[in-house]
């Protein structure tokens, strides 16, 4: 296990290497010259030459690069030239909000995909599960923003029930929450659907019943038990998807998480912010993904790697 | 036409579910939409014909946009756009993807371990986050959003031609076509291509969906295809600031996508079946 553990941390150092590779090339290849963008509108030559040096812009692009991995690896994103601030501390702020956001969206997958698959597995081939398996099909191909909006004229405008727009309670929480996770939602529905399937015809399901438990016990305590692996593994690695996905969702809801940070920065050519936010969900992303490898590995023990 | 269909069992399982002939017939009403939108759009998609935001009528069926353009006419030329930004980017994504998935699969060793660790680079950006990134760099504009989202689409391609390629070496025929002095090139078009067509095509299937979801939602940002082009994604931002007077103006295209979306899921799933009898139930994910 232990050797495993390693093995997944050793492979981790290209990957993050290649992560900062881009985010750096991406940002600092950008047409205009950061140091001119960095010193303000009204800088005189002589504050932009002095920015250059400053920032290590006349150095030479490795140099610039190690430099600017050095500095991220110790917590150091640099400073947003237009918002004013550290971008660790931007991102920070934006982090919580958007964490809120995956959450009621995590909740809200796990409440409405998971039994929704069941369902569809249970009733396989009825007019149920036909239902169903469309309601997860719209689930994930319904373009989320579309989503957003159509509950905000259903919720908001009309019926007035929720804000569409702002933060501060949990109500604020609930649109941009769902929207976020009606994909996920679909994908977990199609994917409990099949792994329940596969469950359901193992020989000790049939055991199990013909042993004369009843049928619900042997779908929750033997089946979904055993398809549990799957679900919770896609649950796991679907946390990427929803921090990508808010890129859309905070924009619908003008809700000030890190996906509207970078978008917003991309618009300003604020290169230090939309660095640091790429960099940031590109680094959570990955190690959550760690994370899910290794507790299926402990979970499993089937799994040797 | 028949004896075609019943000589390929792929195209007769197709052509036999209901669901996948709805799937298919929707999907290539789309692509005859994208082919002769222009030709078919009753008005011109950028000139301003009349008042602004009027309400679908006899003249205008989905009626007209913040500036009195013909949102029906816009909508026909934007499946053009959609399908454009899809299948380019799906190319893209199948080719840089076909190769190095191949090279890997097929040379192993350190051209195996090399392309792998690129490909663990580009699948640690999560979704639409790749191409962000990529738009960051190229600017927005219709050429670019097909090379970010294709890019988005090497990996995957990556992954999944290489694991065909390992599966499809351990056969025998491909050893005996080596003894027989088969060089790589030969090895790799003849005998191991062909084997992972099926594959192909219904991974690309949900590639097409992806990419375009992508280019709705990167137009609908205001990073896609920019103006006067329209798309669908840019036609719902707009008709989102008239969201309560004027809802027509973003759920028309709204439901335009869902709807191709959809029928290409649905498709992609019925090739999966019809392809793989074992996998009959299985519904796994579209990524």
């Amino acid at each position: 296990m232990l050797v495993f553990i390693g093995k997944r941390m050793l492979q981790l150092i290209p990957v993050l290497f290649g992560v900062l590779l881009i985010t750096f090339a991406v940002t600092r290849f950008t047409p205009g010259d950061p140091a001119e963008l960095a010193a303000g509108e009204d800088a005189t030559q002589a504050m932009i030459e002095a920015t250059r040096t400053r920032l290590g812009l006349d150095r030479s692009l490795p140099v610039q690069f190690g430099l600017y991995a050095l500095r991220a690896v110790q917590g150091d994103l640099g400073t947003s030239y237009i918002l004013g601030y550290k971008v660790t501390t931007l991102i920070g702020q934006a982090l919580v909000y958007t964490g809120q956001l995956a959450l009621v969206a995590m909740i809200v997958t796990i409440v409405l995909g998971v039994p929704l698959g069941i369902v569809s597995a249970v009733r396989r081939d009825t007019a149920i599960d036909g239902i169903a398996r469309l309601v997860a099909l719209i689930g994930v191909s319904i373009p989320n923003f579309f989503f957003g909006l159509l509950m905000i004229l259903l919720f908001s405008l009309y019926l007035g029930w929720l804000p569409s727009f702002g933060t501060g309670t949990w109500r604020h929480l609930i649109l941009p929450g769902i929207t976020l996770g009606t994909f996920s939602t679909g994908l977990i529905a199609r994917l409990t659907r099949s792994s329940m399937l596969d469950t359901l015809e193992q020989d000790y399901i049939r055991t199990a019943r013909a042993k004369g438990l009843a049928g619900w016990v042997v779908v929750y305590k033997h089946g979904l038990r055993n398809a549990g692996i799957a679900i919770v593994t896609v649950l796991g690695l679907n946390l990427g998807n929803l921090l990508a996905g808010s890129v859309l969702t905070e924009s619908v809801f003008s809700f000030p998480g890190i996906g509207r940070l970078l978008v917003n920065s991309i618009f300003n050519r604020d290169y230090a912010t939309v660095q640091g936010a790429i960099l940031v969900i590109a680094i959570i992303y990955v190690l959550v993904n760690l994370l899910v490898d290794m507790l299926y590995a402990v979970v499993d023990p089937r799994i040797r790697y | 036409m028949r004896a075609v269909i019943r000589s390929n069992p792929l195209l007769r399982e197709v052509v036999g579910s209901r669901i996948a002939q709805l799937s298919l017939f929707v999907t290539l009403l789309y692509v005859v939409v994208a082919a002769f939108g222009p030709q078919l759009a009753p008005y011109s998609e950028i000139e301003m014909l009349t008042l602004p935001r009027q309400a679908p009528s006899a003249e205008h069926w989905f009626g007209t946009d913040e500036i009195g353009r013909d949102i029906y006419s816009r909508m026909l030329v934007s499946a053009r756009v959609a399908m454009t930004v899809g299948f380019v980017a799906v190319a893209i994504g199948l080719v840089f993807g076909f190769v190095m998935g191949v090279a890997a699969g097929y040379f192993g060793g350190w051209v195996d371990a090399t392309l792998m660790r690129v490909v663990d680079v580009l699948l640690a950006f999560p979704g639409i986050l790749l191409a962000l990134a990529v738009i960051t760099f190229l600017g927005p504009g219709l050429t670019n959003t097909m090379i970010a989202i294709g890019i988005g689409g090497i990996p995957g391609y990556a992954r999944l031609v290489r694991g065909e390629v390992l599966s499809v070496l351990e056969r025998d025929y491909i050893s005996a076509a080596r003894a027989l002095g088969a060089n790589h090139l030969r090895v790799i078009i003849k005998h191991v291509t062909p084997m992972l067509l099926s594959s192909l095509l219904v991974f690309s299937t949900a590639q097409l969906a992806r990419a375009i979801l992508a280019e709705a939602g990167l137009s609908y940002l205001g990073l896609g295809v920019q103006p006067p082009f329209p798309s669908w994604g840019g036609m719902i931002s707009s008709g989102q600031r008239f969201f309560l007077s004027a809802p027509y103006m973003a759920i028309y295209p709204g439901m335009a996508i869902m709807v191709l979306v959809l029928a290409l899921n649905m498709l992609g799933d019925s090739l999966r079946d019809a392809l793989n009898p074992q996998l009959r139930k299985a519904t796994t994910s579209s990524e």
